[in-house]
């Protein structure tokens, strides 16, 4: 977290620290787009190392959600926020925060894969590159490690300067992984990044989701709710812009509390 | 059945009459060409280029007229080429929407559709009078950087625009600052559209003559200039002037001129056609 950690204000030292547990916390959030509440009053607090999904019909506010903690929705217009969210103490919303900083620090997956039109070696290099890293031993150290830690490199460690967009779908995907990765954040926010691909490709993301929990905090915006319960610790479940439950998955998945829950995930409604 | 009928022979009757629209544009032009180089291609020697004007039809060449050509080209293409392609990432990227921005915007657009003449008053008023420049290269080639302006900008706007934002929220996701998306993803992804643009606009440029007659470019120079300060001719101005004079003999040199100018123009959109090519080449 260095660059974040170090600019921690005063303010945040005084108050009592629910971090000691949590990796990620936000209190009473509000968002606005314009006069439209997109997020109503959610307050949340996530573990360290953990997988939480976020599940909820369309527009219910869990991509707005996830995008919070990146700071994604800062290019929106109209954009407006309330409360805060804490990443290891740190209010990513201080005056002081830097959001590149944040960035390097809470990596993000999109639905679509979205790699660049460049080699595939550029590709999970760029974000090293932007950080001014110029020692090439470094990077293709650090490339390789990705590429590995994505299960990607045994199918392209010959073709490094090959164009990314010749790869499939699925493997395009999990490029976009490996440049996350290769960042090294502590945070991974992954926004459907299924929905797009094949049934054997998503079940290769999963795998790979749940052995990189062994050193990420994950948060993945799902709309399946098999995908949700096989392979999140957590779960939370939003509908129009409020949190209705949010519990260890098994429990919303077998025995939630609140109703609408409980239509959701057996299909009545969504 | 009768209908299906019906559609596929109003579907064959289009299909005949567009390509007869087509063929009527291809061959005006077949037949201006064809007379043009019928007329000027005895002309074309290396004589012709390399001699200066003169009052005998013989005699005269476009020496003058091509090196004022690509003085006032290079010129522009510094003066435009930054300011044209700043302005529209500015625009595009960083300015706030707001009323002034789409007013700045509405203006930029008819701007581009402004008589070139207008933008001739305005060198004269501006750059020949309150700045002293004079009919100089200089005031030449700043009006000419003017008239271009605007179609730069919304050739780069429209470039960037096409670049889709899925790659830009990559880069910012990867912790990349505006500047380095900018830099790094977008104008890579931009700059056949954005190359396209400013060649295009470059070729307009170097065809344009009634605001170069109207900021004091002349017909007749007997010298190469050698200083930005300089009066200087161009090939429209020697081509306008030549088909104005009664001899034979210029009417010929005109055409010759004019193949001179074409080729000039055909080469630099052929450099367009062939840097977007490989650029896409270069992204796929």
């Amino acid at each position: 977290m260095n660059a974040i950690m170090t600019e921690k204000t005063n303010e945040t030292k005084t108050e009592a620290s629910p971090s000691e547990k949590y990796k990620l916390h936000a209190k009473n959030v509000n968002v606005y787009y314009g006069d439209f509440q997109a997020i109503k009053d959610i307050s949340m607090n996530i573990k360290p190392k953990s997988i939480t999904a976020f599940i909820g019909p369309s527009g219910c506010g869990k991509s707005t959600f996830i995008r919070l903690f990146n700071r994604m929705n800062d290019y929106v217009d109209d954009f407006k926020m309330e409360g805060k969210i804490k990443i290891d103490d740190t209010n990513i919303y201080g005056k002081k925060t830097q959001v590149e900083e944040l960035r390097k620090e809470v990596g993000m997956v999109f639905q679509k894969p979205n790699p660049f039109p460049k080699s595939i070696f550029e590709n999970v290099a760029y974000g090293l590159k932007i950080q001014g890293i110029k020692d090439k031993e470094l990077i293709a150290q650090r490339v390789e490690k990705a590429l590995v830690q994505a299960d990607l490199w045994n199918e392209v460690k010959d073709n490094l300067n090959k164009s990314a967009l010749a790869l499939s779908g699925g493997q395009q995907q999990r490029l976009c992984i490996a440049r996350t990765l290769a960042v090294e954040p502590s945070i991974l926010l992954m926004d459907e990044p299924t929905s797009a691909l094949d049934p054997i490709s998503t079940a290769k993301i999963e795998e790979l989701i749940h052995h990189l929990k062994e050193f990420y905090t994950i948060i993945i915006v799902t709309h399946n709710m098999q995908q949700a319960s096989r392979i999140s610790d957590y779960t939370a479940f939003f509908y129009m812009g409020e949190l209705i439950e949010f519990d260890k998955t098994k429990k919303i998945f077998t025995n939630p509390e609140k109703k609408q829950t409980e239509n959701y995930i057996t299909g009545r409604f969504g | 059945m009768n209908n299906l009928k019906k559609n596929r022979y109003k579907d064959q009757a289009f299909k005949a009459l567009g390509m007869l629209f087509t063929l009527f544009g291809i061959l005006i032009l077949a037949i201006l060409l064809y007379n043009i180089v019928r007329v000027g291609f005895t002309r074309i020697n290396w004589d012709f280029i390399t001699s200066l004007p003169s009052r005998k039809p013989e005699q005269a060449g476009i020496y003058t007229a091509i090196i004022g050509t690509l003085d006032v080209m290079l010129l522009t293409i510094i003066f435009a080429i930054p300011v044209g392609v700043g302005a529209g990432i500015y625009l595009e990227e960083y300015s706030k929407k707001s009323r002034l921005s789409s007013l700045l915007e509405i203006n930029i657009s008819n701007l581009a559709g402004v008589p070139s003449i207008i933008y001739g008053l305005l060198g004269l008023g501006i750059f020949v009078r309150f700045f002293n420049f004079g009919g100089s290269i200089l005031a030449g080639s700043l009006t000419l950087s003017l008239l271009i302006l605007p179609i730069i900008i919304v050739a780069t706007r429209e470039a960037i625009k096409a670049v889709p934002s899925s790659l830009k929220e990559a880069s910012f996701a990867l912790g990349a600052s505006k500047w380095q998306t900018i830099r790094s993803v977008v104008l890579p992804s931009s700059f056949g559209g954005i190359i396209t643009g400013i060649i295009l606009s470059l070729s307009r440029a170097i065809g344009e003559t009634a605001p170069l007659i109207v900021v004091g470019a002349m017909a007749y120079v007997p010298f190469v200039p050698h200083s930005l300060f300089d009066t200087f001719s161009v090939l429209p101005m020697q081509i306008f002037n030549w088909t104005t004079r009664p001899q034979q003999g210029f009417a010929v040199a005109a055409a010759g001129a004019i193949i001179v100018l074409l080729l000039i123009t055909f080469i630099m959109n052929g450099i367009a056609v062939y840097l977007r090519n490989k650029w896409q080449k270069k992204l796929q």
